[in-house]
């Protein structure tokens, strides 16, 4: 960065900094209800207070893991689906049409489902977030693997390579930059829906403790939670886009 | 086209079949499954007491609702962003602390603050539906023509008159392509909410069917989120190849 850049965030940091201190103001004067609207010293003051006792570690370990859990395996079965289908002209006329029917359904419209058949259970929680998941990846990866360059598949053909070495050392290479792609908007919607699964069911996590928070009106907590959500969302963003990066550096480099 | 389209359904009719028979073979009891008929038949008899078009209207009077305002909110900062480089890097950094915060974790905000309901629904979609707006319209008046910025000027237009004659305009395509993108997310977060907490709309509805131990209406009300769901995008894929044609595809990410 040079130095332009560099003042320019200093700049942005204290605007957002002037922010923080009209909050303050507004709940130091009591303009909106301290019921509704805690201070940012007492947002502040409950995260500190919650991480020292430890309360606010388990309950991000507990979301992170349902997170986590839904997304590997989301990412596992829908680049494998993606694959075996992207892979075949046959199955994609067959089931392509079928899958861009069901994407644009709200995906929480499964969970009744999911609860009605696995209980208010973790598996549940599993369930919905992989299947919610699974969508962007396992669509970008057919479309990264109808996208291969035909020329690839002609060498393939000519090598007489089998079609499991054409889906690992041409079409998955090819096609990975849709793949990370599907893999980063996956990662939001596997962050709501354990959200969403941890109020419904009660599980142990940030959506749970948030839920709790505001039943109680105990806002500085509440606060602390969706601060915490908000620090989850974007260091788990930034994290793939820096992991995207570096695994795709050798594509960046053939240009 | 016809055998094209034969084959696309050829997968979901082979599995429906497959479900009614085997459903009917086995005498199926279940609180999760139903055979397809019974879920049709259950879709009739909520179309005929009305309950499922009163949902509807519940759910997608909060969604359009919480689409307009965060639309408006989104356009607004988007175009101030877009047109001043200074007024954008300034934010910045309060942007991008705000954006990442998963609009559902704000549920419990509006649940305090404004009660169940549809104030709090349209709220939390509101803010879902800023940010696509916010980032996709700061794109599109930044790569508006120069040159068109240069008329502007040399016509002497005022602030105003700039953005409403020359900056909508040229940006509307691409603006267009993120409300499509909003009007999704609309409907998702809408159902999400309802869902999680809120009594009232499709997402109550299901809950409900689920609650009451009745998988044909449980599914059937699915069945019918998911071919909202499959309308709307139509819809508004149909609208937006009809007002902008091929004007709006370069700015399309699909």
């Amino acid at each position: 960065m040079n130095r332009g850049a560099i003042l320019w965030r200093v700049a942005s940091f204290a605007v957002a900094a002037g922010f923080i201190g009209l909050w303050q103001l507004i709940a130091n004067l009591k303009l909106v209800s301290p019921v509704f609207l805690p201070g940012p010293d007492r947002a502040w003051a409950s995260l500190v207070r919650g991480f020292s006792s430890g309360d606010l570690w388990s309950k991000l370990a507990g979301t992170l893991e349902h997170m986590a859990y839904g997304w590997l395996l989301a990412s596992i079965a829908g680049i494998a689906i993606g694959a075996i289908i992207g892979s075949s002209r046959t199955m994609r006329t067959y089931v392509a049409p079928s899958l861009e029917f069901l994407r644009p359904l709200p995906v929480s419209a499964i969970i009744p489902v999911a609860i009605a058949m696995l209980g208010l259970t973790q598996a549940m929680a599993l369930f919905v977030i992989s299947f919610g998941a699974i969508w962007p990846i396992m669509l970008a990866t057919i479309h990264g693997f109808a996208a291969v360059e035909p020329r690839l598949y002609e060498v393939a053909r000519s090598l007489q390579m089998s079609r499991l070495a054409v889906i690992l050392k041409i079409a998955l290479p090819s096609a990975s930059p849709d793949i990370l792609a599907g893999m980063r908007l996956s990662l939001t919607v596997a962050l709501i829906l354990s959200v969403v699964c941890e109020i419904l069911a009660g599980l142990d996590g940030l959506g749970h403790w948030v839920l709790l928070s505001a039943r109680a009106f105990r806002s500085a907590d509440l606060f602390a939670g969706v601060i915490l959500l908000g620090v989850t969302g974007y260091v788990t963003s930034v994290a793939m886009s820096l992991a995207e990066h570096k695994l795709l550096a050798w594509q960046a480099a053939q240009h | 086209m016809t055998a094209g389209s034969a084959k696309a359904l050829a997968l979901p009719l082979a599995v429906l079949a497959a479900f009614e028979l085997g459903a009917r073979a086995t005498h199926l009891q279940s609180d999760s499954l139903a055979p397809p008929s019974d879920i049709v038949m259950a879709l009739f008899g909520a179309f005929a007491d009305l309950s499922i078009l009163a949902a509807t209207r519940d759910t997608l009077f909060s969604a359009f609702a919480g689409l307009a305002i965060g639309t408006i909110i989104g356009l607004a900062f988007g175009i101030a962003f877009g047109i001043s480089d200074t007024l954008n890097r300034l934010m910045e950094v309060t942007v991008e602390a705000i954006r990442p915060i998963p609009s559902i974790a704000l549920l419990p905000i509006a649940l305090i603050a404004l009660g169940f309901g549809y104030r709090m629904e349209i709220v939390i979609v509101a803010f879902a539906c800023v940010w696509p707006i916010l980032i996709l319209s700061r794109a599109a008046v930044r790569s508006i023509e120069p040159r068109l910025m240069e008329v502007a000027r040399a016509l002497r237009l005022p602030p105003a008159q700039r953005v409403w004659k020359i900056i909508i305009p040229a940006a509307l395509p691409r603006i267009f392509v993120a409300f499509r993108l909003s009007a999704g997310i609309a409907l998702i977060v809408a159902v999400t909410v309802e869902i999680a907490i809120n009594p009232l709309g499709l997402g109550a509805g299901i809950m409900l069917a689920q609650q009451a131990l009745r998988p044909d209406l449980m599914l059937a009300y699915l069945v019918w989120i998911g071919a909202i769901g499959y309308a709307l995008n139509v819809l508004l894929v149909v609208a937006q190849n009809r007002l902008f044609g091929r004007a709006a595809v370069s700015g399309d990410g699909r």
